[in-house]
């Protein structure tokens, strides 16, 4: 498929060396799109994590061990493999900004783009929703509810960009040239190290332009292609080769 | 009892053996209807899949059942097109075990989806992108065709074939069988190869991803030919299994043979593209993505075992034996062949689905395992004892096997 270029390109960037791993964004995420709680959420293979935090390791052993977080949101890829496989177009990237959309009405619940994708950013509802009896008031207004059997997935918290565009408008600016800071997904609300940048990165006035440009930014998986809108940044060489596989000849 | 409605110059068992082992059957299927229904009250989180092994054992037997089911296609397309008219005292077989193939595929599908009542949505809204649109346009489509296919059989049942309406609309749908054989082998060709092209495209998946010719991965036609070289052979087991359980004489041998003597040529043509394939994928595509043969495998279930015995016991080995004159003459070693060859196709469509999702690609993930439980065994059992039954009712009540008067003469 060919690859659309927009002129704008909601970005994420993780400083893994400032995230402690605390989880907030994952809670934060639950919060804001409505993740029903599982009645048993001890299999963690069935519960909905949009924001999964993964624990990296450098390999050593006490006393030389060190640890590091990487918050694994939807990696909007340039290039998803999700969206070509869907059999009902439930699944596209053609708005401005680049962040991959699921249409859950649509979605038949093939579960195809789970297989497809390598991050394994995509979820699906096994259950039935069910909110214990006084959180359903709690629940956000703006974000839809799923029924069980759709695959659901990150998306950026696609209504503050929403409302940041309906902001802008009031406003007379222009929708699709948001200021730095006016659109910001709940996990960057509400990290407490402030690890995670988000904006525009085809936009100079914007913080993450400069950063994905940082000698020690990375993406994962680049060799295999999927041109993702998340980067992470990390000073340690170890997390960095963890970025993607090596064979033993190219270890850096 | 039912005499009356067993084909003309057939002897059956007595109605109280047949219904005691048509009551055996039904357990198995009342136990997958049970499960079934579980499912569709519940949902799939009854089911032993979960976010990381999204396809499971459902996909796994779909795809070895349509693998399969593929004699039909290809021997109505021998039959009907190619004009090789020993086949037509096995094409009747292959057709049923086709429907029989396809219509349980689809039964599983909709459980197998989470949303089932929302399944014509890829006629809807179809992605022309998604090799699993494709699948869904042929697998209906040819459903269908396989069931204009399977009615001019059923319609020759000794006493609606009485009625001369129904004789002559048989008459005619067999007359224009080669029309819908065609349309059937079209159909059917493209998407067994939209099965495999299905993986071949998971470009973030490296042990199913392929390049390929066009807009299809290699899968595409490894998929195709590995269920020519199987489906066939496959037809020839139920029709044996069939004639064990009966004590009958149902189908030639030699017609048998030359059903092994097309599985295996065609196997063999399989098996040289498949190496081939392996071989570049291993040496070439691996490493430019940083990664190594060895590693897309792991522990037990997900050992390199599973690759020998796909490719040599049960590849290699079977395709020699079913293109060797000496060894297809031989009874056993004809049929032994025919289930390693079986068994192998099996093993691809599982490490397909399986082990292709079960591998970590990024490096700190961890390899995930899968075990099927109860709810999805029950389902796929309910589907074999479907096919067993609807098997054992045209048996007894159809004119399946041309050759089975002649063969049991005294």
């Amino acid at each position: 498929m060919q690859q659309i270029e927009f002129d704008t390109k909601w970005t994420m960037v993780v400083d893994i060396d400032k995230c402690s791993g605390c989880g907030s964004c994952m809670v934060s995420c639950q919060a804001e799109n409505n993740i029903a709680p599982m009645e048993d959420g001890s299999n963690k293979l069935k519960t909905l994590t949009w924001m999964l935090v993964y624990e990296l390791n450098n390999g050593k052993e006490f006393p030389e061990r060190e640890s590091a977080y990487l918050p694994r949101p939807c990696m909007q890829c340039g290039n998803p493999a999700c969206v070509p496989v869907c059999p009902v177009v439930a699944t596209t990237k053609d708005e401005e900004g680049g962040i991959v959309s699921q249409i859950y009405p649509r979605c038949i619940g093939c579960r195809y783009c789970m297989a497809a994708c390598p991050y394994h950013a995509r979820y699906f509802g096994w259950f039935d929703p069910i909110w214990p009896e006084g959180m359903e008031k709690a629940l956000s207004p703006k974000t839809s509810t799923r029924p069980r059997g759709v695959v659901e997935k990150c998306n950026f918290c696609h209504t503050r960009l929403m409302d940041a565009r309906a902001r802008a408008r009031a406003e007379g600016m222009d929708p699709n040239k948001l200021p730095d800071g006016w659109y910001k997904p709940a996990c960057l609300e509400s990290c407490p190290t402030g690890a995670i940048s988000f904006g525009d990165s085809k936009n100079p006035e914007h913080k993450v332009h400069d950063l994905i440009k940082d000698k020690n930014a990375f993406r994962i998986l680049e060799s295999i292609g999927m041109d993702p809108q998340v980067y992470y940044i990390s000073r340690r060489d170890w997390v960095r080769e963890q970025s993607d596989n090596h064979l033993p000849k190219d270890k850096h | 009892m039912d005499r009356n409605l067993f084909p003309e110059g057939v002897t059956r068992c007595g109605l109280p053996k047949f219904s005691l082992w048509m009551a055996f059957v039904s357990i198995f299927f009342l136990w997958g209807a049970y499960a079934a229904v579980v499912i569709f009250v519940n949902g799939i989180g009854v089911t032993g899949l979960d976010n990381y092994f999204g396809f499971g054992l459902w996909i796994t037997f779909d795809l070895a059942v349509i693998a399969l089911g593929a004699g039909a296609f290809f021997t109505g397309f021998l039959k009907y097109i190619l004009k090789i008219d020993q086949l037509k005292n096995i094409v009747n077989l292959a057709v049923i075990i086709g429907f029989l193939c396809y219509s349980g595929a689809m039964l599983i599908l909709t459980m197998d989806i989470g949303q089932p009542i929302r399944a014509w949505f890829g006629y809807w809204h179809p992605n022309v992108h998604s090799m699993l649109t494709e699948v869904i346009f042929c697998i209906t489509v040819y459903c269908v065709v396989l069931l204009i296919e399977f009615i001019p059989l059923i319609l020759e049942q000794k006493q609606l074939n009485k009625i001369p309406f129904v004789r002559h609309f048989a008459h005619h749908l067999h007359v224009n069988m080669a029309l819908f054989a065609g349309i059937g082998t079209f159909l059917s060709t493209f998407h067994q190869g939209s099965l495999g092209g299905m993986y071949g495209v998971m470009f973030g998946r490296p042990y199913a991803f392929r390049d390929g010719f066009f807009i299809w991965p290699w899968t595409f036609f490894l998929f195709v030919l590995s269920a020519v070289g199987t489906g066939p052979i496959f037809t020839v087991l139920v029709c044996t299994f069939i004639e064990k359980m009966t004590g009958k004489k149902l189908v030639e041998y030699k017609v048998k043979a030359l059903m092994g003597k097309i599985a295996g040529s065609m196997l063999c043509l399989y098996m040289f593209l498949k190496i081939i394939d392996t071989w570049a994928w291993a040496t070439g595509y691996l490493p430019s993505v940083g990664l190594t043969f060895d590693e897309m495998f792991y522990g037990n279930i997900y050992g390199k075992w599973l690759m020998w015995v796909e490719l040599g016991l049960c590849g290699i080995v079977p395709a020699i034996m079913m293109i060797t004159p000496s060894i297809r003459k031989n009874p056993a070693l004809l049929y032994t062949a025919g289930i390693l060859a079986c068994i192998g196709v099996s093993v691809n469509r599982y490490v397909f689905t399986v082990q292709t999702i079960a591998i970590p690609v990024m490096p700190f993930d961890t390899w995930e395992f899968y075990a099927p439980n109860w709810a999805e065994w029950t389902t796929c059992g309910m589907i074999v004892a479907y096919g067993v039954l609807v098997l054992s009712l045209c048996y007894r009540y159809l004119p399946v096997f041309p050759s089975e008067i002649k063969l049991n003469s005294k």
